[in-house]
């Protein structure tokens, strides 16, 4: 195992950010933290990354004690914050150096490492970090994490606020990580990517709802959800809201997603339902379960 | 009810020295739309919605925003429009009471309105049990929806909403838009820029900027046939990769 975390809590003054929680993450696996702000996630870092004591628990990462080998755990891994954190007045390859340097090691002995992302902001290794797009910024901060060939990484919300495109290119570079070895954890508030994972989390209020891969965790999600389309959006959802079988009412995209109470229910009812609300160009079809279907289940 | 433009903006460009941030934008707004302003980061939209709120004065161009000149007349705009940002929207250290009236009192209200106008809010949200908490105690979700709320005080014709969802657990991420719907079905224009693009769907129109340009405009369906795509990601990725 690269990381076993067990019955952690921590609690701030009356709030338990991270209640009980438990898992494990295995050697060169890419765990994802799926859940939104409050969830807990950065706590849950902090406390691995030894920069926050838990009250209850215990955590070993990379075969350390979270808090009898703090040093050691420093030495083995990567950690990229939420917040961007390098320094904002030194230069792109400044920041790369000093990471470096207070490693004790070197940009070229670990260069093979960061070099397919290092290439993409080379050109501007004499920019001050604060003058980075917020796209740059990333692909720095994770150099500096990943400079000293940690074994395991830690990555706290690194797409947050990122455009897709960026938010895909940033995890191919991830995938590509993974292959060297490297154990990755990482947290998100899109649920798109928690399908990227090898296995996922899925935390609300300090709370682990879920533990499992991707493909297995949306088949217990207990209803057959379908799409619902018709030409005025808000009035469906209004329409479905009302509609004394629904279970769940959710926009999801083009379409609502709409599960129905009846075990039996047949999709003509709510066609005819529809049709007498005065709904026109009525689309009602089965489709698939998606992660954000079944994280809204259980954090109902 | 759809037909008067309520934005209209005839090639607006911006530049930094002799970085062009916005180069020769055109496009309208009709009263009462859901506008979605999507693209990549750098892509120039934070710019631009600068100069439609009246806080930033444009190179060169025309641009009308809820009837008044960018140019001319940037203290109207402010006066008839609501914004709210991710970063900044609401005073973490007053509770949720004190914020309305101090954004009320912002916007001219008068302490009559105000008060009524808390009211509406309490019973609408269901604040009822956190409006005398901080602010800064509150959940991201609920924040987002209060700071929605005190954009919309003063009966603003239009609302900007800069990635209002980010970080936003996904039930209330659709309550949120549940109350887009609601206030564009009101007669307010929402133009609203966001990353999900799940989300870009819920517009009546959406424009993806790219370096600086727009590169497409249209309905979420008519966007999907013109880059054969299947979503509204397809669309975003084909057009903003090349």
């Amino acid at each position: 195992m690269s990381i076993l975390v067990k019955n952690i809590t921590k609690t701030f003054k009356n709030l338990t950010a991270v209640n009980n929680i438990s898992f494990d993450v295995k050697e060169g696996e890419l765990f994802g933290l799926i859940g939104p702000d409050g969830a807990g996630k950065t706590t849950i870092f902090r406390i691995l990354t030894t920069l926050l004591f838990a009250d209850k628990g215990e955590a070993i990462v990379a075969d350390y004690d979270v808090v009898k080998d703090y040093k050691s755990i420093r030495n083995n891994v990567g950690y990229m914050p939420g917040k961007f954190s390098l320094y904002q007045d030194l230069t792109v390859e400044e920041n790369l150096a000093f990471f470096a340097t207070i490693f004790g090691t070197t940009i070229e002995k670990n260069y093979d490492l960061i070099k397919d992302i290092y290439i993409q902001i080379e050109p501007f290794k004499t920019r001050r970090a604060g003058k980075l797009s917020g796209g740059m910024k990333q692909k720095l901060a994770l150099c500096c994490a990943l400079i000293h060939k940690p074994k395991v990484l830690f990555l706290d919300e690194p797409t947050t606020g990122v455009d897709p495109v960026s938010r895909k290119e940033f995890w191919e570079m991830l995938k590509r990580l993974q292959k060297k070895g490297i154990t990755i954890l990482v947290s998100t508030p899109y649920m798109d990517e928690a399908a990227l994972c090898d296995r996922i989390a899925l935390i609300q209020d300090g709370k682990i709802l879920e533990i499992d891969t991707p493909q297995e965790i949306v088949k217990h999600y207990p209803k057959k959800i379908y799409d619902v389309k018709t030409d005025n959006m808000y009035k469906l959802i209004e329409c479905l809201n009302t509609y004394e079988h629904h279970y769940s009412v959710y926009p999801f995209g083009e379409f609502v997603h709409y599960t129905d109470k009846r075990e039996d229910f047949n999709p003509k009812d709510l066609q005819l339902f529809l049709e007498e609300m005065g709904a026109v160009n009525i689309t009602i079809q089965p489709t698939e379960t998606t992660i954000e279907d079944t994280f809204m289940e259980l954090a109902k | 009810m759809k037909s008067k433009n309520v934005i209209k903006v005839e090639n607006l460009t911006k530049k930094f020295g002799d970085f062009t941030a916005v180069n020769k934008i055109s496009f309208k707004v009709k009263t009462g739309e859901i506008f979605g302003f999507l693209g990549a980061n750098g892509a120039g939209k934070t710019t631009a919605m600068k100069m439609l709120i009246g806080i930033s004065i444009p190179t060169s161009g025309d641009a009308q925003v809820a009837g008044f000149d960018v140019f001319k007349n940037p203290e109207d705009i402010k006066k008839n429009i609501g914004y709210m940002s991710q970063k900044f929207a609401l005073y973490d250290d007053l509770t949720v009471k004190e914020n309305i009236t101090f954004f009320g009192g912002i916007y001219g209200l008068s302490r009559k309105q105000i008060e009524e106008k808390r009211c509406l809010l309490v019973e609408e949200l269901g604040l009822q049990d956190i409006v005398n908490e901080l602010v800064g105690s509150l959940p991201l979700g609920w924040k987002q929806k209060i700071s929605f709320s005190v954009a919309l005080l003063h009966n603003p014709k239009i609302v900007f909403l800069d990635e209002p969802t980010g970080g936003v657990d996904p039930i209330t991420r659709r309550q949120f838009w549940e109350m887009i719907y609601k206030t564009a079905n009101n007669g307010t224009t929402v133009f609203v820029t966001t990353h999900y693009m799940d989300e870009a769907e819920y517009c009546d129109r959406v424009s993806i900027m790219v370096d600086g340009k727009i590169e497409a405009l249209d309905t979420p369906t008519k966007l999907k046939e013109q880059f054969k795509a299947d979503t509204m990601n397809d669309v975003f990725l084909k057009l903003a990769r090349g």
